[in-house]
């Protein structure tokens, strides 16, 4: 499925001036450079800060990849000049590489961490996973049976890869990405179909519902 | 029985979900209605079903939307 975007009328005078001055020469340009990679720096901070709760980062590592990220979203950001279409504030849209290179930066470092299991299937933890309450085991286990059976029996070998990777060991997608040396569309794609199949394979047993899918 | 409904919500896909890669296209313009109030999940529904499917897109999305906000403080 694909959605079209319409620009935004009326591009503001800042936006219009920032590729114009980035693709320049010049000191000009280098004090846009300057100028841009500030502000970068700034919004990488502040997310990194943001997400910092759920990261086992200590200060100075949230700060290098803060700097490391900002660094990296410039060099995106300059390549890609001719692709901003003024569709956005022009810092919006320079704002958006820098989420993706937190993301990435933060991907790699769950990658080098070694608590990070990409193999071993731990099944005991999915009940877990998704809040099955140990008291009342009689009434799900034989539903995480027939899913676990799906897993091994209707998947695909990289289907199974990314699920249990994701699903079972808790590796974050981002992580998944480096380690499998694909895009996150890839994964999410192949997580996407076995989510699908498993779903109709459980409705098709009773599990659970066969409704289609309802719109929220 | 919160196990059944979270293994539930997990396995059941939007047929309108974009994907990553056209999510991550859009973000900024996305980022930028809501910010704004606009009504993003009428007017770019298959985004809208991919943010609410896809953790990493929708942490980057929570990202830029703070980070626009704060521009406008």
């Amino acid at each position: 499925m694909t959605e079209h975007v319409t620009a935004t009328a009326g591009l503001d005078a800042e936006s219009a001036d920032w590729p114009r001055a980035l693709a320049g020469t010049g000191p000009r340009r280098e004090e846009a450079l300057a100028r841009l990679h500030g502000l970068l720096v700034r919004i990488a901070r502040s997310e990194v800060a943001r997400r910092a709760p759920r990261l086992q980062l200590t200060g100075p590592e949230l700060d290098d990849l803060a700097y490391q990220a900002a660094a990296d979203a410039l060099v995106a950001i300059t390549s890609k000049l001719g692709q901003f279409r003024g569709e956005s504030r022009f810092t919006t849209w320079a704002y958006k590489f820098v989420m993706f290179e937190v993301s990435a930066k933060i991907g790699r470092h769950f990658w080098r961490h070694p608590s990070v299991r990409l193999d071993a299937e731990d099944w005991e933890r999915l009940p877990d996973r998704f809040g099955f309450d140990p008291a009342q085991e009689a009434e799900w286990r034989d539903l995480l049976t027939a899913l676990r059976q799906a897993v091994d029996q209707e998947l695909t070998a990289r289907q199974r890869k990314v699920f249990v990777a994701i699903v079972l060991n808790g590796v974050p997608l981002d992580t998944l990405v480096i380690e499998l040396a694909c895009s996150r569309n890839a994964i999410y794609k192949t997580l996407f179909d076995a989510r699908r199949k498993l779903r109709a394979v459980l409705a098709a047993n009773g599990y659970i519902g066969d409704d289609v899918w309802r719109r929220s | 029985m919160s196990g059944w409904s979270a293994l539930d919500r997990f396995l059941r896909t939007d047929p309108r979900d974009v994907g990553c890669a056209q999510a991550m296209e859009m973000l900024h313009i996305y980022a930028e209605l809501a910010a704004a109030g606009a009504p993003v999940e009428e007017r770019y529904p298959g985004v809208a079903a991919h943010l609410r499917a896809c953790g990493p897109c929708a942490e980057d999305f929570d990202g830029l939307l703070a980070a626009v906000r704060g521009e406008k403080h």
